[in-house]
């Protein structure tokens, strides 16, 4: 299967499953890695509710009681129909049927068929209330839990892969919840209740029935195994399948203009003709399952008929308890098989659940320190001491950087693509932690101030231009809870930004949808830098925070962005060269390290990197001009 | 929903197949309670053992038949129904191949995903379940009623007569349900969306303190849904028990209307066994069909989404007899390799013919107010270099995106060689043109097939990989890979860094060895290093083809025959280098913002 990011979330995932499929069976189970240990831990979450599911579970064992005894007492009624016809037909003198005793058993019936739905409806009532609760409070678990995972979580994962989680798993719980627990129970109880009941009519008969057991049971294993071969096919090539798919929708234009439509039509084509292939087989192999089952309980049927008359005839037996004992054996095979079924919606569901738990269990960041100290009058003074980090403890990002950086000072930071720009950033807001070595602010280790604190002083332009769904006005208020229009509005004309929302059908209140289609990406990027206007903070990050502007709009926003880092010390990364000139510090990364540190100019006579760097911007600019 | 079904009638045959079989086993089950009738009222009654030995052979016989019918109709039933999904997603997917990028864009890359695969996969299940156990529903309904006539006409009126109160219930839970099932839609949908959005933006949350608003949104959502859920499942919890009370309640009256018919002599006591028989198969095919109503819902939202691709007109069509342009007919498709010399020579005998003209084009987007380009006018000669630079939204982009017809000019016209675009096939207007994107998209497959993509019928030798590969500064890269060319490059080119996708798209355009190059602001994550040598290297290449480059860097530009300058999807500048500095304002003001003052006039 794909991963690719934000890959939509199946849409369309039910609670509950189709009527009567058998899933359960046929299709592959996923094995959970310790049943044990996930059932118990879900069985956890249920434990505040244990009184209502314990009522539940009374209530479905009372109605499944209901159930059985229900055809016993009917047969009754049609043993008393069935006597006072034959009395009838011998022409016994004053033979009748005696319909004060049927009236009465009927009477009990409908009781007996009102209990039972008012105790289904109850047990169904309460699973329903339970389980929302629970996968209300287990969504609600997640969500919280995710807030408090170290951003390496996020970036060591596709977002598809989380969201499933949160999602689908839980979804899967859910229905598993709500119908199967119940129905285990019913199946369980009818199952025995119906063994007692045919043993008491007729043991005789009652062999029969055991009879076909087996070779139902074996019918169904041989069966369900051959389709299982086709399911997992048909899953794999509905992945391949799928994957083709986003490839070239993704790649849309290009497949356009290479002219690749037909090539790509083809390999379509291709993988669905196998999937078609798979997926019917696989169909069809477990859609005989039904049919061979019925067949069998036919059978069973025809013998049940037959033995009771030659019975009922011989007088052994009365006929009541013939068609009762009919309807018990029509029951009969019918729990099995969903004893069978949810025995494997268990397995899955408690590894779905242990996907849920990995997420639950994941190593959470550092919690903030106890006795931490708060930083009244932040100034912007930043030390790195002998910093190192890496992502993974084998492959150093930053080696030993040592830095010093006073207020209001603006420190650009070039290099090559993945020399640990962005790094920096991450270790200075605190996203990573540093593995070894020290940064201060103002004099504090930011590992003494509280995360939230920290992140205060900090305002942010990265080069990912996120947005969220919302007004504009919104948006850029993220920065500044309870900001004022008329901040909005300075904040944004300091960006540039104010002229173009204008511009809109909606001005500020304009919604940026989802695809944000409304909205070109330098339009995004210039409203992240009102964001940040908005929010005045201490200290300035800016991440390649220009890259999707033009020079010409760069100009102009610079304007705004001067005047906002003035007396603000700023971090700024950036690719273009010339936005960076008249910082107060150019740190030259390669390779994890900083190699060259100075000003501009100092820079230029040094006749290192970045000269060269510098420099080779303008060689097509002077070969042009000798031309 | 219906409409998507209309797309089952090459299967009309299996259709009346699986019918025919599945009222085939429906009778022959039917049959089976008649026969025990027979065996109670005759065998049983009379006492006659070898009656009811026949009998029961019989009713043997009738359930291997019925279960043969059932085998069959499920052979063709899963056949039919897996194969109406086959031919659904290759509609779907031949529909959106087809689509330009106007309709595209309309719906969303994701959205599409979505209804090509899980929209599909959903009316699947509906389509297996119909065939497999709702057909079955309608036949023993209406073989039930059949039998119960044949057996008692009065009783049956009976049952009838509680018919239509069953329906009314089903009607009425399923209108419900139905609108209850679509909002949960809704709100899954939503629940979904919080979460990707805030995945997305985590950096953005955490640097601005937003953990806590970002939670509080998603617990309203997920309130919202729960709520919502409730409600849903509380109601079908309350439709099933219902259902059963009803058909136990219908089952207990007949039995006593029955026994009163058998005490004054109307009526035995095998048929009313019979008929009870009959009867809750009746009702239990009413049940299964309510719950069709359950899963109905969810595939007709799915169907919906699918209807509104198949309906899409497509905006952009091939004109019904197709010109074809000059240069392409000397072309041989064959000869790619030493096609390029070829080229060359007659290029430079046409040299005063093959152009691209851009004649008073102007393009609006739909629904937008304002023209995104607006009355732009020039002409692009081969071996020369044409340049468009711009602000941000001044329709570079959007002004490039015409030449491959991903929309159609709105006013004016685009003529290549003096032949409008629109008079050619797409297939041949593409054939000409090699289109470096902004956003790098690579395919899964190796290095090599990544460069020759699309380029099907002449496989590309090793060596034009290589050769191409080498000026797009791309060879030293790859031959570092563990497999060279043969690499693996996964989905999006995620092992890749930007750079190195930018630099692979330049290598696939050069391989298609085009007529018109386009580049749409390719160079951006490049270094100014390896772009100045590939600029080098390209001159030579792209020598006398057409060649637009879209660029934010006045280096990139300045050496260009033409420089276009864009401003609010006008010309504000045309001309070479020299002649702009000193008549465009514009372009003064974009030059002087990424030259330092030395640079410019040294």
């Amino acid at each position: 299967m794909s991963e690719k990011e934000a890959r939509p979330a199946p849409l369309t995932r039910g609670f509950g499953r189709g009527p009567g499929s058998h899933r359960g069976l046929t299709m592959p189970v996923e094995k959970p890695k310790d049943f044990k240990g996930s059932l118990w831990r879900l069985i956890g979450y249920l434990k505040p509710y244990w009184s209502k599911i314990v009522f539940a579970v009374v209530a479905s064992i009372a109605s499944s009681i209901f159930v059985i005894i229900s055809p016993k007492i009917m047969g009754r009624a049609t043993t008393k129909l069935f006597e006072g016809f034959m009395l009838k037909i011998k022409q016994v003198p004053g033979a009748a049927i005696d319909f004060i005793y049927i009236k009465n058993i009927i009477f009990m019936l409908i009781g007996l068929y009102f209990l039972n739905a008012i105790f289904t409806y109850l047990q169904n009532y309460i699973m329903v209330g339970v389980t929302q609760q629970v996968v209300y409070e287990m969504r609600k678990d997640t969500s919280s839990k995710l807030s408090r995972l170290p951003l390496s979580y996020f970036d060591g994962r596709t977002h598809g892969e989380i969201l499933s989680r949160v999602t689908n798993d839980i979804d899967t719980i859910s229905s598993t919840l709500q119908q199967s627990i119940t129905q285990f129970i019913t199946s369980i109880v009818s199952l025995l209740g119906i063994v007692i009941m045919m043993l008491t009519i007729s043991p005789l008969l009652s062999l029969v029935i055991f009879f076909t057991l087996p070779l139902s049971i074996l019918v169904t294993r041989i069966v369900a195994g051959k389709s299982q071969r086709y399911f997992i096919r048909q899953q794999n090539l509905l992945g391949e399948l799928n994957g083709h798919v986003e490839e070239m929708y993704a790649g849309h234009e290009i497949v356009k203009v290479f002219n690749y439509e037909k090539e790509s039509i083809e390999r379509f084509n291709r993988l669905n003709q196998q999937l078609f292939d798979a997926g019917w087989k696989a169909q069809f192999i477990s859609g005989i399952i039904m049919p061979l089952m019925m067949a069998i309980s036919n059978l069973s049927y025809v013998f049940v008929v037959i033995m009771g008359a030659v019975a009922v005839a011989r007088g052994t037996i009365t006929i009541g308890n013939v068609q009762a004992f009919i309807q018990y054996s029509r029951q009969f095979t019918q729990p099995i098989v969903q004893t069978a079924n949810i025995a494997n919606i268990i397995q899955s569901t408690i590894a779905a659940a242990e996907r849920v738990f990995e997420v639950l269990d994941e190593v959470e960041q550092l919690p903030d320190k106890e006795n931490i100290i708060l930083v009244s009058k932040p100034e912007g003074n930043i030390r790195l001491d002998g910093v190192n980090f890496g992502y993974f403890p084998e492959k150093i990002v930053l080696k030993d950087i040592n830095l010093e950086v006073k207020k209001g000072q603006t420190i650009a930071i070039v290099g090559p693509t993945g020399v640990g720009k962005t790094t920096l950033v991450n270790l200075l807001m605190r996203f990573y932690e540093i593995d070894s070595g020290k940064i201060t602010l103002d004099g504090i280790d930011i590992r003494d101030m509280k995360r939230a604190d920290l992140r205060s002083l900090f305002g942010m332009v990265l080069q990912d231009t996120w947005l969220f769904k919302g007004s504009i006005k919104d948006n850029i208020a993220y920065g500044k809870e309870n900001a004022t229009d008329d901040e909005i509005i300075r904040a944004a004309d300091m960006a540039y930004a104010d002229h173009f929302i204008r511009t809109l059908p909606e001005g500020y209140d304009t919604i940026i949808d989802e695809a944000a289609s409304n909205l070109s990406q330098g339009q995004r990027q210039l409203l992240t830098i009102a964001r940040a206007i908005l929010a005045n903070p201490t200290i300035l990050i800016l991440d390649e925070a220009t890259s999707n502007v033009d020079t010409r709009t760069e100009i102009l926003i610079q304007k705004g962005m001067l005047s906002l880092m003035e007396g603000k010390t700023s971090f700024v990364i950036a690719h273009r060269l010339s936005t960076i000139r008249d910082a107060d510090l150019i740190l030259v990364m390669r390779k994890g390290q900083i190699i060259e540190r100075g000003t501009h100019k100092e820079l230029l006579k040094q006749k290192g990197f970045y000269a060269d760097l510098y420099n080779s911007q303008f060689i097509g600019l002077k070969g042009n001009y000798i031309n | 929903m219906l409409k998507l079904l209309k797309n089952l009638k090459p299967y009309w045959l299996s259709i009346i197949g699986v019918i025919l079989f599945v009222f085939l086993q429906a009778i022959s089950e039917l049959f089976l309670p008649t026969l025990m009738s027979n065996v109670v009222d005759i065998g049983v009654v009379n006492g006659g053992i070898n009656y009811i030995l026949k009998i029961g052979g019989m009713m043997l016989f009738i359930a291997f038949i019925a279960m043969a019918a059932s085998i069959t109709g499920s052979y063709l039933s899963s056949r039919l129904s897996i194969g109406f999904a086959r031919d659904l997603r290759t509609m779907v997917f031949t529909k959106v191949e087809s689509f330009s990028l106007e309709d595209f864009n309309e719906k969303g890359t994701d959205s599409l995903i979505v209804r090509t695969t899980n929209d599909i996969t959903q009316i699947q299940q509906l389509t297996v379940t119909l065939f497999r156990m709702f057909l079955r529903a309608p036949m023993l309904f209406i073989g039930g009623i059949i039998m119960a006539f044949s057996k008692n006409a009065q009783l049956a009126f009976l049952l009838m007569s509680i018919l239509p109160i069953l329906s009314i219930i089903i009607y009425f839970v399923a209108k419900k349900s139905m609108s209850l099932f679509q909002a949960m839609q809704i709100k899954v949908d939503k629940l979904n969306s919080v979460l990707r959005e805030y995945l997305d933006g985590i950096r953005v949350i955490r640097a601005f303190n937003r953990e806590d608003y970002e939670k509080e949104r998603f617990d309203k959502s997920n309130f919202d849904l729960t709520g919502t859920a409730r409600k849903v499942n509380t109601l079908m919890a309350l439709l099933m028990p219902v259902m059963i009370l009803v058909l136990n309640l219908t089952i207990v009256a007949i039995f006593w209307l029955g026994s009163i018919r058998i005490g004054s002599d109307i009526m035995q006591v095998g048929d009313l066994m019979a008929f009870v028989q009959y009867a809750s198969q009746i009702m239990f095919s009413l049940i299964m069909f309510s719950m069709m109503f359950v899963m109905f819902p969810r595939a007709s939202v799915s169907a919906m989404r699918i209807n509104e691709v198949l309906n899409v007109e497509p905006k952009i069509n091939d004109p019904v007899i197709p010109l074809i342009p000059e240069q392409t007919l000397l072309e041989d498709g064959s000869e790619k390799i030493s096609r390029n010399i070829a080229l060359q020579e007659t290029r430079a005998e046409k040299n005063g013919k093959g152009h691209l003209k851009f004649d008073k084009v102007s393009f609006c987007y739909q629904n937008a107010k304002e023209y995104a380009v607006c009355d732009i006018s020039f002409q692009a000669r081969p071996g020369e270099i044409t340049a468009i630079i711009g602000s941000t939204g001044s329709g570079k982009s959007t002004l490039i995106n015409l030449i491959p017809r991903f929309y159609d000019v709105t006013r004016g016209s685009i003529l290549i060689n003096n032949i409008d675009i629109r008079d050619i096939s797409q297939e041949s207007l593409h054939e000409m043109i090699g289109l470096v994107p902004q956003k790098p998209t690579l395919f899964t497959g190796t290095v090599a097939e990544n460069i020759s993509f699309g380029n099907n019928s002449n496989q590309l030798s090793r060596e034009e990989i290589k050769r191409v590969a080498e000026v797009a500064q791309a060879a030293r890269f790859i031959e570092r890979m563990p497999d060279g060319y043969d690499s693996f490059i996964a989905q999006g080119g995620r092992n890749l860094s930007g750079g190195e996708k930018q630099r692979l798209s330049i290598a696939r355009a050069l391989a298609r060895h085009p007529d018109i190059y386009i580049f749409d602001d390719s160079f951006s994550a490049l270094d100014f290093k390896t772009e100045s040598r590939l600029r080098e290297a390209l001159k030579y290449e792209i020598k006398d083809t057409i060649v637009l480059i879209i660029a934010q860097r006045v280096t990139t530009v300045m050496g260009a025959e033409q420089i276009i300058v864009l401003d609010k999807g006008r010309i504000v500048g045309i001309g070479p280098h020299h002649t702009l500095i000193q008549t465009s304002e514009v372009y003064r003001e974009i030059v002087s913002s990424q030259l330092s003052e030395e640079a410019l006039y040294e």
